[in-house]
This record gives structure tokens, sequence and C-alpha cells, in this order.
């Protein structure tokens, strides 16, 4: 049998060469998305901001304006109803109830029953409710998760190698998660709990290419001490890029058929950490590995660290 | 490389065997094949969370302000029956302004005693020293109890340790069904209840207090002061249930929904649904005590600090049971009934969070996540496949095993399976290979820098690993910080990814390991088709 071979062996694809280009265009890139995203904001879901939620599945297809004026005439307040990829699953957002601490009120409960009598057939699947109080705490906690989160692996990259790569992985760490949110705040998304979940995963699988290129950098650096940083990142990148490929192809697929076929509630995830994963395989290549080079980093450098060094992880 | 020890190769099948065994429970759950299932086999099951089982989740905070509303009312009953056994000390002028209780001593020189009785009331708290609450004197007659911030926080844990278990009582008088009742945070309740499809039904049933009171009426306030809300001494004002007016009653509690032993919805004469119950010995006594003495006087039934009714005593009532009448109906007598024989909350519950998911959608995010499921492992297995040949059966069956792995870890800790947690599943079998790509790749190189074939193996093994040990740590930090911070669902996802990551290097590295040692060893080739 013959076996697929994506990239060929012997690449020797000069990809320094366009280090200058891509950082001005990540740099333009990240400065639009964070930009974008400040300026127009997240659609934060009721985890984040409270709020009611409700889930009907119809019967019969819907038409979305009908269903505003109707819910409107229940007197329950601004309702904003969303479709959930067809006409008869909807999503209808509902103001946050009264009251900073209490999620008690009855609004999901009245379109439970209200709903079904206008619309024959349909049936309430889920109804959420958050308070302020819970929502503010939500949010808190999730930028805190991911600041933490990336503040631990950038740690752990130091510990592991040098301040210069630990620098670099947050570096890249900070690119991943701006262009993914500036992707969030374009397509309008909903950003949930979900949501943060794949930021928060971002972090640990977009820096697996980073791991995998930074180690083979690190071998190479002790192994040819004499040659310049530039053709040894190239080196290294062209060493690992099969493996950058075959794996980055193998999440996306998994991800990929979950975004298609899978459950819609969670189809935010999915694309968040497919969409990192893709982010996370450029600028391994493109931010990770340039990084190195404006931070100073020569074949010499850690020469003096070599003894430290050899204390390595052994299989068992 | 080709020494694998028998030991090492039965240690891993071992492992793998368990884990498999493990698992199987779980995947019968739900199909007819589940009754076939050896009983003397391992029964652990993995359970669904409320996302893919629906039900209903709620979060309930305690309402602060009641709490020490509540423990202010606590210290009034208990300094009145205090002062009132012999020695008496009279007093006067209860008050409860400013969160502290206060009182006046009629007779000057027993403030000393008073405050020395006083200080017998309080209880000193573990380690610190403090007491739960400071007694002092003002003006000189005026004793004040206040509750010192450490006795606040003791008493509001204990009584969200009665809350957690009043409501577990409520919901699940029984104690049949599968429901989760957590105190989270100190002054939180999270409360899960499969196949609840409407919570509202819930919500009333835990919301309410249900301190129930049975005092005499004060026929003495007259109708003037009532309305201007003022009672004569030694009473309060409290509105009635059905919002008509209000009515003044002695403070002193002639007894109280602690000392019941049952309460049951049930009819009067005409009809209407009520409620019977049951004191126990002491109540029984006292009410019979107090019934006997206030013959032909109305006496009130109050619930949660309004009165339900003030029927007139006609005689002793001595057996130890009474009937409460109100403008019931058969479900609202019922669920009070359920509350009262519960006991009281000692702390108003408020909801801040709900959740509810049906079972219909639980189901259908089941029956798309197990489809997508299949479909990611298949389409992954087909790729290594037609990438490294017999390199890469071996890293599917890892990618096989690794799933059962998972799934049996997870029933052994009984781990909640979520659908962001099935998503973590599909996302861990895509992963998982990383580490077989990583060695298979390595040794593709090495053996076109021209190693021998053994070694080539030996060394793609053993360089690879350095990388798949920092990749997968990176991994553990976010998961880990994940289960920490986050809640239900996101948890049961970053679960899903722990255990994937551990068992993962286990399959893909060590095991795999040893089928290409035992391969090589027992098919000896000359090259490597890789």
């Amino acid at each position: 049998m013959k076996l697929l071979k994506l990239v060929p062996d012997h690449t020797n694809l000069d990809f320094m060469r366009w280090r200058n280009v891509a950082l001005v265009l990540s740099l333009i890139a990240t400065i639009v998305s964070v930009g974008y995203t400040l300026y127009h904001g997240l659609n934060l879901g009721i985890d984040f901001v409270g709020g009611q939620v409700v889930r009907v599945e119809f019967a019969r297809p819907v038409h979305i304006d009908d269903l505003r004026t109707r819910v409107d005439q229940l007197g329950v307040g601004e309702a904003v109803p969303q479709s959930l990829g067809n006409d008869r699953t909807y999503q209808i957002r509902l103001p946050k109830p009264t009251g900073a601490d209490s999620a008690s009120n009855q609004i999901v409960s009245k379109l439970r029953t209200s709903i079904p009598q206008i619309y024959p057939g349909a049936r309430v699947d889920a109804g959420e409710s958050v308070s302020g109080k819970v929502s503010e705490e939500l949010a808190q906690n999730s930028a805190i998760a991911i600041a933490l989160a990336m503040i631990g692996i950038a740690i752990y990259i130091w510990v592991r190698f040098e301040w210069q790569f630990g620098v670099g992985a947050l570096l890249t760490l900070a690119h991943d998660i701006a262009m993914t949110l500036g992707f969030f705040a374009f397509t309008r998304l909903q950003v949930d709990l979900n949501v943060v979940a794949a930021f928060l995963t971002i972090v640990g699988y977009s820096l697996n290419d980073t791991v995998v290129i930074y180690d083979r950098i690190r071998e190479n650096l002790r192994k040819y001490r004499k040659m310049a940083i530039l053709p040894l990142l190239n080196l290294s990148l062209n060493e690992t890029l099969a493996r950058t490929v075959v794996t980055s192809l193998t999440v996306l697929i998994a991800l990929g058929i979950l975004m298609a076929i899978g459950p819609q509630v969670i189809f935010g995830l999915a694309i968040a950490i497919f969409l990192g994963v893709l982010i996370g395989t450029y600028s391994s290549i493109y931010i990770s590995a340039p990084v190195l080079v404006w931070l100073g980093v020569e074949p010499d450098s850690f020469l003096k660290s070599d003894e430290k060094e050899d204390a390595e992880v052994q299989p068992a | 490389m080709l020494e694998f020890p028998r030991w090492k190769v039965w240690l891993i099948g071992l492992v793998i065997a368990v884990g498999i065994l493990l698992s199987i429970p779980s995947l019968l759950a739900g199909t007819p094949a589940a009754g076939s299932w050896p009983k003397w086999l391992p029964q652990y099951k993995i359970s669904l969370g409320l996302d893919l089982a629906g039900g209903s989740h709620l979060l309930l905070e305690a309402d602060a302000q009641d709490a020490q509303k509540q423990r202010l009312q606590a210290m009034e009953d208990s300094v009145a029956t205090e002062l009132r056994r012999d020695p008496r000390i009279d007093i006067g002028d209860i008050s409860t302004a400013g969160g502290r209780l206060s009182f006046l001593v009629r007779d000057p020189t027993k403030v000393d005693a008073a405050v020395e009785r006083m200080r017998g009331l309080t209880k000193p708290l573990a380690l610190t020293g403090n007491r739960d609450w400071d007694v002092s004197v003002v003006d000189s007659t005026r004793v004040v109890l206040s509750p010192t911030v450490s006795g606040s926080a003791q008493a509001l844990k204990d009584a969200m340790g009665v809350a957690r278990d009043v409501v577990r009582r409520r919901i699940d008088p029984s104690g049949t069904k599968e429901i989760t009742v957590l105190t989270e945070g100190g002054n939180r309740i999270l409360v899960e209840v499969p196949g609840v499809e409407d919570p509202e039904a819930l919500k009333k049933l835990i919301g309410q207090t249900a301190r129930l009171e049975f005092k005499l009426v004060d026929q003495s306030a007259n109708p003037a002061d009532l309305q201007q809300g003022r009672a004569p001494p030694g009473s309060q004002v409290l509105p009635l249930a059905d919002g008509t007016g209000a009515m003044a009653v002695k403070r002193r509690v002639m007894v109280s929904g602690d000392q019941l032993t049952d309460a049951k919805q049930s009819f009067d004469q005409d009809g209407r649904p009520n409620i019977d119950i049951t004191f126990n010995t002491a109540g029984a006594r006292r009410f019979g005590r107090v019934t006997q003495e206030n013959v032909n006087k109305p006496f009130a039934i109050i619930l949660d600090d309004k009165i339900l009714s003030a029927p007139n005593i006609n005689e002793p009532i001595l057996g130890g049971r009474a009937q409460i009448n109100g403008s019931f109906t058969v479900q609202s007598a019922h669920d009070l009934a359920v509350s009262l024989a519960s006991g009281k909350l000692p702390v108003k519950l408020n909801v801040i969070e709900e959740r509810t998911i049906s079972a219909e959608l639980g189901q259908d995010s089941i029956h798309k996540g197990v489809i997508a499921s299949v479909i990611s492992v298949l389409a992954v297995v087909v790729f290594m496949l037609v990438t490294y040949g017999r390199f890469g059966v071996y890293a599917n069956i890892a990618l096989v095993v690794n799933a059962f792995l998972i799934l049996g870890i997870m029933a052994m800790f009984n781990a909640t399976l979520t659908l962001p947690g099935i998503a973590g599943f599909i996302l861990t079998i895509g992963a998982a290979v990383d580490a077989n790509v990583l060695i298979n790749e390595r040794i593709r190189e090495e053996i076109r820098r021209g190693r021998r074939l053994i070694d080539a193996v030996e060394t793609g093994y053993h360089e690879a690993f350095r990388a798949i040990f920092d990749a997968n740590v990176t991994h553990v930090i976010s998961a880990a910080i994940m289960a920490y911070f986050g809640s239900g669902p996101v948890r049961g996802f970053a679960v899903v990814l722990l255990i994937g990551v551990v068992t993962s290097v286990f399959t893909a590295v060590y095991f795999t390991r040893m089928l290409v040692a035992l391969w090589i060893r027992r098919a000896r080739p000359r090259e490597l088709h890789i």
C-alpha cells in the first residue's frame, strides 16, 4: 500500500524570509480584532450579562417577526427571538429578571405555558434564567481563568525551556485569543460559558504546535552550535512541518464533523476550538519562532545551561 | 526497544482489560442489553449531566438580611424563656432595631444578674475565643446583645447545613430520587433534579420558609393602634395571609413548627383542603397546657409571619393533634404539609440561577453527539491508516482503547458526562493521535537519516517523548484551571480533557510501543514501511 504523504520529504521552505511581512500582517490583524471587539463588543449570552432565555421547538415553521410580535403581546418585556439553524427552532431572549440577585421571576414559566397555546404543538425545550449577580461572577471567573491559564502555561514553558520561549508562548497565546475574539465580535456568534471553555482549550491546544516546534528548536540549538539562528529556525520548522500538518488536520477533521453534525448547543464551542487550532498552527510558525529572533536567541545563548538541560524526562 | 518484559505486557494488558470492563455498563445503559450484564462484574456507571438527561438546575442563595432577622428572633425567644425562669427578672421594651437585641431591666438591682444570665446564653466559637454575641449595658438599665461577625458567620454556616437537609427532604420526601443538593461557597445551595420540566413547583416548594408558630391573639389591642401597626407591650402586629387586615398577637410562642412530628394534607368537615399536624410529646404537652389555660380565647396560626387563621379555643386540645385551616387548594395544602414535615428553613433562599433542559433536547444532544463522535473516530482512523500504514493501525488500536479507557475511568469515578464533555471527547480523539504522529514522523525522519530500523524506532519514541510530555502538561494546566473555575457542563468538559490527556499518553506512547516491540520481535522486519 502506498502511504499518503501530505508533506514531501526534505522540504526546505524559507519560512523566516517572510517573518517581517507576517509580523506586520499579524499585528494589523490583532489590532483590528481587538479594536473591533472593543468598539462593537461581543454578543454576550445571558451567562455573562444576566437575563432569561427559552428554547422552543415548533411543530410548523414560524416566521421570526410573527414570533416577536406575539411574544411581545404577552407583556414579558422586550423579546429577542433568534433562529437556531432552521425556522422551527428558536431561542427567545428576554430581559434580566427584576431585582439584582434574584432569578426567580416567572417569565420563563409564563412562556412555557403560553407558547404551546399560541403555537399548537410547540415545545419549550429549555429555559434558563441568570441573575445579574451570578452573571457578574461568571464573567469575572472566566476572565481570571483565561488569564491564569495563559500565565501558567507561559511559566511552565519558561521553566522547561528559557525565558525567551516563555515570552514567545505568551505572545502566541495573546495573538490566538485576540483573533478568536475578533471572529466572535465580527460574526455576532453568542459568547456563553461553553465558548469560554473553548478559549481555555485553545490556550492549551493552540500551544501544542508551539511546544513541538520549540522542542525541536531547542534540540537543534544544541546539535548545530555553529548554525545562524534564521537557518536553524527554518530547519526546525521544516523538520516538524509534516507533523504540524498531520496533527492539525486530524484535530480539524474531528472538530469539523462536530461542527457540521453535532448538537447545535455546542456549535460555538466547536467553531471556537476549530478556529483556535487553525490560528494556532499559523502562529506557532510565524509568531512563536520569530519572537525568539527578536528576543536575541543565538545558537550559543544557552551553552551555560547545558548541564541542567541534560536532566530531561525519559520515557520509562 | 525489543526488551519488553513479560510482566509489562501483562500489566498493560490488565489495565486495558479493566478499563474496557469498567466502560461497558455505561455503554449498555438504556439499551435492551443492559439487563444481561452479569451482576458479579463491576457496575460503575457514568452519570449524565442535566444538559443530557434533562432536568432542572437551581442555584439558591441565602437571604443575608433574613438570616439575621431569624437569628435575632430566635435569640429573643431564648432571652424571654431564660428570664422567665426562677429567679424571674422582669424586662420590658424589647427591641430588635438596628440588628441588635435590647431590653430594659425593670429592677435596676437585677441588671448585673441579667447580664450574667445573658452571657450564659452566648456560646464560645471554636478556636477564635470569641463568643457569638456581645453582651453590654447602656444607660445602666438597658441590656444590649449584638451579634459578632464571626458569630454571624458561624450561624450562617450552621443554617446552610440545616437548609440543605431541609431542601433535600422537601424535594424528595421519600429519599429515593437521584437528586443533587450541595452547599456551595458558604451561602449557596446547588440543586439538581433530573426529569423536572417545569421548575416552578420546585421553586415554590423550596422557597417557602415554612416557619409555623402558634401564638395567642392579643384582644386588648385597640383598632386605631392596630391600623398604625402599633401593638400593646409584649405583642406584635402581623398581617393576615389573605391580605384583609392585621391582628395583634402575643410575642410569646405557644408552640412552633419545630415541635411537629408529622404534617399531612387532609380535608375538614366541609370538604375543604386542610393540614393535619401532630406534635411531639413536649409540643403536645405545651399545646395542651396553653389551650387549657386559654379556653374561649382565640389563637393565631402563623406561617412565615402571616396569620393563616385565628380559631377560637373551644376546649383544651390535649391529644397533640391540630388542623390548620386557611384558603388552601389541595396542591397548596399538600406543598405546605411537605414543607412543614421537612422542618422550617433556617434562612430564606432566593433563586439566583435557573437552567432547565427537557429530556427530549437532552436525548437529541446525546443522539447527535454520539453520531458525531463515531464519525469523527472513523475519519481519524482512516486518515491515520492511509498516512502511516501498519503504524497507523497501531495508533488506531491505541485510539479505540483510549476511548474505552476514558469511559472506564469516568465510570469508576462516577464522573458526569455533559454535552461539552462529548465535545471534549471528540477533541481528545483528534488530539490523542498527535503523540503517534510525533513518534511516527520522527521514525520516518530517523530512517531518512539512514539509521537502522530498530535504532530508528527506538530514537523516534525517545526523542518524541519530550515534546509529547511538554504539550500534555500545557493541556493539563488549562484543563485543571477550567475544572477549578468552571461550573456544571464546563467542568464536565474539563474532566474529559484531563482524563483524556492521561489515558492518551498511556495508550499512544506505552501501549503502541509495546505493539511495535512485539511486532518487531516476532516478524523481524528488514525495512519499515512508514
